[in-house]
Parts: C-alpha cells; structure tokens; sequence
C-alpha cells in the first residue's frame, strides 16, 4: 500500500498549535492511549476505536495548503498515544519529511521494546523524527504504576535508547499535585539525565484540572479529584530543581 | 527652493501638488529595533493625567463632558482650547474646551437635537428652527426622496446603517498637504482648478466651480483658525513640530464641519518622519523631544470626540470616531517603509498606555524588516489596540500612498474617497427568500412578492434560485438608497475642507457592505449537506429550522463550504455593479459589520445554520463563534479564501487568543505571531484584529470596570475601551472564539 493510503484514526488537529514543539505547528492528536494517567486531560482519546479516519496522504494535505503559516514550526503528533497507530505514524511522518516538513512526535514512550520487530520499527520513525518530546511521568516504578497504570521501565529505557541514537529530544514532566511535587523526585529525574547530550530541554507542566469536563461528558469519575492547581511558577520552580541535579557531579 | 525644504531632495512635488513624491523622494527607511524610543516627559505624563481625568469625569457624567447648543460648529466658530497651554506641544480643540462636544446639525438638525437631548441638554430654539424652516439639512434631503420601499428596508433592518441622519465620513483630506505646502499655495492650486474648468456651464461643471470655492473658503478658514492659536500655516512647515502641528489643524479643521462616522487620519507617520530626521540631523531636537511632539498628537487625536445618541454608541460601542493612521507598508520600488516614526506612534502606546484611538492600524507585508514586525508583535500582545491589513493586497490597486479610512477601507491620500454607507443583511435576506419577501420579525411584505417556499424540508437548488433573485432586488434598493444619500450629502453637508485637500479629479468608490456573511455560508451549507426542515406560524412564516445531520461549518478549511461564501460574494458584488451609482461611483463590498454584529442578529429571525432568533451574528467575515473547530490557521485559511477584488472595501477578521495558546514565553509568543500574520498576508488574508489576553481578564472587568479605565480590544475593524460597551456587547465579545487549546 502506498504510504500515503495507511489510514489512522485521529481524534482532532490544532492547526495553530504553539505549545507542542518549536514554532507554529499542525497538532495531530492521534486516538488510542493504553496508559490511564490519573491526571489525563484528554481522557476522549484513550479509545483506539473513536475519532475520525483519515488516510496519511489526506491529513498532510489538509496541512500543507495551509504551508505558509508553518514556516517556522512543522507538524506534531500527539494524542492519545500516536505509537500506538505505528504505522500511521510511520506514513504520516515519512511523507512529512518528503516534503521538508519538520516533524515532533509527543509520546510517552510506554510501546518502547528493544525486541527486533519493535527496534526495526522504532528506527524507521526516528529517521523521520527531527524531535521526540517525552513525557516521563515518574521516577519511581511504583508510583508511576499508580499514576498510569504501567511500569516505567521501558519508557526511561527508550530515554536512554534516544540518548544513545542522539536523537534530539525533550523532556516533559507534569508537577502534579500529591505525586511529582516533591523536590526528591525532580532530583531523581534530574540525576537520571544527566550526561543526555540529545536533551534540547526540560519542560515542567504545571498540573491543571481543564480536563475534568471531559470526564463528566465520558461519565468517568474525576481521578483527581478536588487536587489543586498548580502555576507556570511551580512548575518554573521544579524545573530549577532537576535542572540542578542534571548538573551535579555523578557520584 | 523655497527655504522652508533646505535639505529635501525631489523635483516633481515642487512643481505639483504630489506628497507621494515628496515622501518617496526623502524618507529613510528604517531596519532597527526599539531601543531608540524614549519614554514619556513629565509634561506628556501631567497632560495625559489631566485628559485621563477628564474622561474619567465623562463616564461618570453618562458619557458626555460638556456639549455646544447654540454655537454651529465650523472651522472658525469657536475660540482656542487647550488642556494646559504651557505644557502643550501640539494644540488645537474642536471646541473652547477639552471634550466638549460641537453642534454639528448640517448632517440633520433632527440627530443633532436628540444628541443633546439624550445628554441631558437641549439645542437653543432660534437653532433649531433655523435648520427646520430656512435651512435644509442632508438628513431632511434624503426623507424628501427616500421611497416607500428603502423606507421599507430601512425599518424592516435588511438595510442599516444607512448614513442618513448625520455625516457620512470616510473622506480622508491629505492633511499633510497644508503642512508640505502651506495654505496659501494650496489655494493657489485651486484657484487654478477653478479657471480649467470647461467653459459650458452644464450642471456637473456648475457644482465643480461651486465646489472648489466652498473649498477655498474653508482653506481661509483653516489659515484664519490657525492664526488663533498664533500659528500662521499660510507657508511651508519649517520644523518637524510645524509640520505636525500644521497636519494636526488641517485634521482638526475638518473634524470641526464634519461629524462623519469615521474621520482617519491618513498616513503621516513616514511622512513626519523626514521632518524628524532633518530636525535631529541638525541638532535642534533630541529624541525624546520628538516623542514628546508625537505623544501630545496622539492625545489630540484621542480626544476627537462628537455629538451621539445613546443609540448610535450602543450600535457602534462606545463611541468610537476611527481616527485611523495607517503605518508601514513597503513602496512600489520595493523599499519597505517603516521608519522611526512609525516606531514612535506605535510607541505612544506604552507612553500614555493603551486606547483605542486613534485606530492604528499595520500595512503588513511579508517584506517588512523583522525589528518591526517583532515590535508590532509586542506591542499587540501588550495592548491589543492595533489591527493589521494586507499591504500586499492592497498596494497593487492604491500604490504605496494609500491610507485606511474607517476600519478597512482603503483608498489613495487626496487622489481616492468613498461614498460609503450601512450593509445589507444577506442573512435576512436569505429568509426574505424563504418568505417569499415577507419579514421573518415584523410579518410585512418589505421584499417582492415573489413566491415562497413550502416544502417541509428546504432544497438547496430552490433556495439558490430564490436567493439570487431577492439579492438581486436587494441590491437595487441598496444602491438607490446611498444615491439619495450620496447625493444629498454633497448638496447639503459637502466635506469642503477635506475635499480642499484632494486633487481635482477624484475617484470615487461606491461602498456598499454585507453583514450576516457568516451565517448565510452555514445556513446554505446546513441546506445542501445536512437536511435542514422548516418550521412555521400560522401565518405562513418560516420562523424556525431543524437540523438532521452534520454539515461543514465556514471557518475549518473546509471548501465544500468555503466555495458557497465565495459564491455569495461573488453574486452579490456582481448585482451591485449592475446597479448605477452616483457621480460614476466604482461598486465595492465589504464584510464588515462593527460591533452592528449583535444588533443586526437581535433583529434577525433563526436561520437554517441553527442560529436562533435574536442571537448575535459573527462580526465581519469570521466564522461563527465556536464553530470553527480546528484551530487558528483552519479558521484564518477559510477567511483567507473570500478574494479581495469580490470585497475591495475589506474582508473583516477579529482574532483572539489566550497568551499561553501563543507560546510559552515572550519571544515565542512574538515569533508565533509574526508567523501568523505572514502566514495570513501570505495566504491573501486580508485584515486580522490581534487579541492576546484571557476570558477571566474580560470577566474581570465586566465586573470591575473601575481596575481598568484603559483596556482596549480590538473589535471588527477598530477598537473599544471595553468598560464603555454595553453589557450585551461585552457578553458577546466574552462568547467569541478563544483560540486557545487545552
């Protein structure tokens, strides 16, 4: 099948995204997530089965004919999970780079193996890839077990896997209330990237409580209940932080 | 050469009257960055407190400080005014005192009395029946032609705004003429128009000689004025203080005649500007004292303010006079024309804060240096108080020394005007042809009895046809109504001084405008991709629609419905060229409704898009509120495509987004915005209103109008203090689309 006919599910675009990679950029919010963070704000792009189906070759035209105000940014994928749509992606970013089309993909690195099949994979995509931003969630197993659901083991391995392939990356993190506030755990991140030449930067999200709405309309309790906000200026704070320990002598 | 030009280069523009020449001949264009700007003098900060006072002063009076009952307003009537003589730069009022509001019945004795009335004072009696018994007025000329049918229109509002009651506005005098040339050879240029006139006195060469000399007299009159203030402008500008003071009375003058719903300024700033340049070669200003001399313009120009009704401020928010200065742009030789005097304008913004006049407005291009556009990123992010318009476009049809006259109507400095007036409701119209002409709201027949539809669900085909013969009518109507309009302001309130200041041969653009162009593409849309039923009364009535099905909505990129708004424009443009038009008017449209947006909705029946009865239209040419889902560019891309030749007069686009939507940090957000607006002039887009700010700022100051005495939003094609619209209008803006994903 050519490239441009692989066809995916897509829950919406952003045609004037800012926030998701450098410049102005088309945010392709992919369907399907298999984590279930507890802070999600996008919980109505955790089903595989919803959303709209386009083929690659459609969605990139309907950013192309738009080329002129991308000029300095490009197209990100994010969502849900776009990894879980592999093959969509693969299209949809192979054809992107066709065209000079700077591409960002936003995951949280939970589909990262290093079997064969899933490398093989995985390198076809970054060699279409110009930036990963990597959402690492938490340091410790256990707790990030109780955040999302799955282990992070795999994801901090395919932080290392972008480190080593000198992938030029960005590192997300959400300060959420009750689970990443604390100064141990930025520490922890911190020290875990030292030395990663590849990081681009460190980005701290301050935790909102936006998505909620979107929980009543799915008829899911809110997992996070009445936890409070936080500010750009925590997240300024903690981002102090890890930024302080990815500078501290390795011991 | 005369002395006054020592130093200026050019030949042609000594020899005519050709400020274009003078400009391209001696402005320096400018590549830098802000860094040169100076802040405010003490004086400008001691001045603007007292003006802020004033206005504060004005509110608390319900809107107006003081206002002429007895004196008519002209160029001469009234004795000097000054806010503090001592520490103005720049002087000159419309009245003997700071915002008080002139008596201008030429335009029609009738407004004029209910202006007072409504505030509180009453016209002297002698006035009033001097303008009743012996002296018509425009508004009392057009009521003795106006038909049974335009009244018709007029009242059933599928016509409004029609500018027959007051002055009509959007004439733009080249001002800077009185500076460049003075007074005296300017008068000596008409006089020479006068005698080349043809020797058969037909009535076209009657009402020319008629005229040129109402326009000498008001050139008089101008010098005369002047003189009061001790300034004697019969001569060439000498200094680049002279020179904006002799721009500012030329504008002054013709603000004290003319009470028009939109009085602009121009294009001065690049034109200034080689007078500062020469000023500060020469070492006898500094740069902060240029400032001062800009800063203290710019708070005359605030302060312009009229006679209103209640209901005029409550149709337009606030009370706005477009006191519009158009800045940048690049030249026809390629040089881009930005210069530090279009620094320093923007730049009056961070001096005195925020305002929505005068309405500044960028002549955008891709091809302007990346310093300036950075500055314009920041100051719109900072203020909101400035809109940006397509110079791309425009330059191939108005060269490189064109100006905008109200909010996006663009026409060459003293060589182009308008006869400018109201827009029909194509929504309306649309169910004017449901209705077979009857009015959705009042039950009348205003429209041709043509037959209605009655099927239970609409047919597209059927109500394309339909459509297309009610716009047809409507046209008609419309362009007969500004005839009697048009003609009966020249004949009663003829704009003498700003006619003074253009040349002989005048071309005139016959604007007409459209509003409800939004929801006609949806309804139309709902019609042919969803199935749209219709609802009726007893009497017949389609007075509501059921949707069954989704359809593509204007404003996603979507061509499917982004090719019926262009088609509508298409056939509606097309009908009004069909139509004669006075004194040889070129037709044009635009896609502008103003603030109008809620009341043209208010009076509006549902409509097959889902829109209910009485809901607010989107302003201008945006998509309707919510509806475009796909983001920023989507929803500009869709805009994008209406073409500027089907909608000369401007494409209407108000944007706004939440500051963290536009990047994380300050030079993000700039850079982002810059892309945008490249991206848009790239694309064709044609005007963009630049909003950065949150919903909860606007809530804020719904509730707490006292915290923000000078916050400004840019609406349609100028903006607002927000705490002077009416709650219904600060609803509506607060209900806009806020670009601005989670």
């Amino acid at each position: 099948m050519a490239l441009s006919e692989v066809t995916g599910r897509v829950h919406s675009v952003e045609s004037f995204g800012t926030v998701d990679g450098p410049g102005v950029r088309f945010v392709v919010f992919f369907e399907g997530c298999p984590m279930r963070c507890l802070y999600c704000h996008n919980p109505d792009t955790w089903a595989a089965s919803a959303g709209t189906e386009y083929t690659a070759g459609e969605l990139l035209r309907r950013m192309l004919r738009n080329r002129t105000f991308y000029s300095s940014g490009g197209i990100t994928a994010t969502g849900g999970e776009p990894m879980q749509q592999m093959d969509f992606l693969l299209a949809l970013f192979t054809l992107a780079k066709e065209e000079g089309i700077h591409t960002c993909l936003d995951t949280s690195g939970v589909f990262f193996r290093r079997d064969s099949a899933m490398l093989e994979k995985i390198d076809r995509l970054l060699a279409v890839t110009d930036l990963v931003m990597l959402d690492i969630k938490h340091m410790d197993d256990e707790v990030h077990k109780k955040l999302t659901g799955h282990t992070n083991r795999n994801i901090l391995d395919f932080a290392t896997y972008l480190h080593e392939k000198k992938v030029p990356t960005r590192i997300r993190h959400v300060i959420v209330p009750g689970y990443t506030d604390t100064e141990d755990e930025w520490q922890a991140l911190g020290r875990f990237l030292q030395g990663f030449e590849n990081l681009e930067r460190v980005e701290t999200l301050p935790y909102h409580s936006l998505g909620k709405a979107k929980y009543e309309n799915l008829g899911i309790p809110y997992p996070m209940g009445d936890a409070p906000q936080l500010t750009e200026k925590d997240a300024a704070h903690a981002r102090s932080v890890i930024k302080e320990a990815m500078l501290q002598p390795v011991h | 050469m005369r002395e006054e030009w020592n130093g200026f280069k050019g030949k042609l523009w000594q020899e005519e009257i050709n400020v274009r020449d003078f400009i391209q001949n001696n402005y320096t264009p400018y590549d830098g960055d802000d860094s040169f700007l100076a802040g405010p003098t003490q004086n400008t900060l001691d001045l603007w407190a007292k003006v802020s006072e004033l206005k504060k002063e004005e509110i608390a009076a319900g809107g107006v400080l003081d206002m002429d009952t007895k004196v008519i307003s002209t160029i001469t009537s009234h004795a000097p005014g000054y806010i503090d003589q001592d520490k103005e730069q720049v002087v000159g009022l419309q009245t003997d005192k700071p915002l008080k509001r002139s008596l201008q019945p030429y335009g029609g004795i009738r407004m004029a009395m209910k202006a007072c009335s409504d505030n509180g004072y009453a016209v002297d009696p002698e006035v009033i029946e001097y303008f009743t018994e012996h002296r018509k007025t425009h508004n009392a000329g057009v009521f003795d032609v106006y038909t049974p049918e335009i009244r018709a229109c007029r009242s059933n509002h599928i016509i409004t705004g029609l500018p027959d009651a007051y002055g009509r506005g959007r004439i733009i005098g080249d001002y800077r003429r009185v500076a460049l040339y003075g007074v005296d050879r300017l008068i000596a240029d008409k006089q020479e128009q006068k005698a080349s006139l043809p020797v058969t006195m037909s009535a076209d060469t009657i009402r020319d000689a008629e005229e040129i000399a109402e326009q000498i007299r008001a050139l008089e009159m101008l010098k005369k004025m002047a003189a009061s203030y001790g300034y004697d402008i019969s001569a060439p500008a000498k200094t680049f203080k002279e020179a904006v003071q002799a721009t500012y009375f030329a504008y002054l003058a013709a603000v004290k005649e003319q009470n028009g719903a939109a009085m602009s300024l121009g294009r001065t700033s690049t034109f200034l500007d080689i007078y500062a340049t020469r000023d500060l070669a020469a070492g006898i200003v500094t740069e902060s004292e240029v400032q001062e001399i800009v800063d203290h313009f710019i708070m005359k120009l605030r302060m312009v303010c009229f006679a209103r009704t209640p209901e005029y401020n409550a149709l337009f928010a606030g009370d706005p006079t477009w006191v519009t200065e158009s800045i940048g742009g690049v030249g026809v030789d390629g040089r881009h024309m930005v210069t530090k005097s279009s620094f320093r304008f923007l730049n009056t913004l961070n001096n005195i804060g925020a305002a929505p006049e005068p309405n500044l407005t960028i002549l955008w291009s891709v091809k302007l240096p990346e310093n300036f556009k950075k500055f314009c990123a920041k100051i719109s992010i900072e203020h909101h108080a400035v809109q940006y318009e397509n110079d791309d476009l425009m330059r191939p049809i108005h060269g490189d020394d064109y100006g905008i006259a109200c909010c996006v109507s663009s026409m060459k400095i003293g060589k182009e005007m308008q006869f400018f007036g109201a827009r029909a409701n194509l929504a309306k119209c649309l169910l004017y042809a449901i209705n077979g002409g009857v009015d959705e709201m009042s039950g009348k027949q205003v429209g041709p009895k043509f037959q209605p539809i009655t099927s239970e669900y609409l047919d597209y085909n059927e109500v394309m046809a339909k459509y297309k013969d009610m716009m047809k009518w409507l046209a008609g109507v419309y362009v007969n109504a500004l005839n009697i309009i048009h003609y009966m302001h020249d004949k009663y309130s003829y704009e003498r001084l700003q006619m003074a200041l253009h040349d002989k041969e005048v071309r005139r653009w016959f604007a007409t405008g459209i509003a409800g162009f939004s929801v006609v593409a949806d309804s139309l849309s709902a019609i042919k991709y969803a199935k749209v039923k219709v609802l009726r009364n007893e009497q017949g009535i389609a007075t509501d629609f059921e949707i069954e099905g989704d359809f593509p909505k204007y404003g996603n990129d979507d061509d499917r419905v982004d090719d019926i708004a262009k088609e509508i424009l298409k056939l509606f443009i097309g009908y009004l060229r069909q139509q004669h038009t006075y004194r040889g008017g070129i037709a044009t449209t635009s896609i502008l409704t103003i603030t109008s947006n809620v009341t043209y909705g208010k009076n509006t029946g549902s409509t097959p898009d889902g829109r209910k009865c009485g809901e607010a239209f989107a302003p201008g040419a945006n998509p309707m509120h919510g509806r475009d889902a796909n983001g920023a560019v989507a929803s500009l891309a869709s805009v994008a495509k209406i073409p500027f030749m089907d909608s000369q007069d401007g494409i209407s686009n108000t944007f706004t987004i939440v500051p963290a939507a536009l990047g994380k940090n300050e030079e993000e957000r700039e850079q982002n915005l810059i892309a945008l607006l490249d991206g848009y002039a790239a694309k064709g887009g044609f005007h963009l209103n630049v909003n950065v700010f949150d919903r909860e700022l606007l809530l804020d100051a719904q509730a707490h109008p006292e915290k923000y005495p000078q916050l400004t939003i840019r609406v349609s094609g100028y903006a607002v203090n927000f705490i002077k619209l009416t709650k219904a209008q600060q609803d509506e803006v607060i209900s806009r689309t806020f670009h601005g994903a989670i």
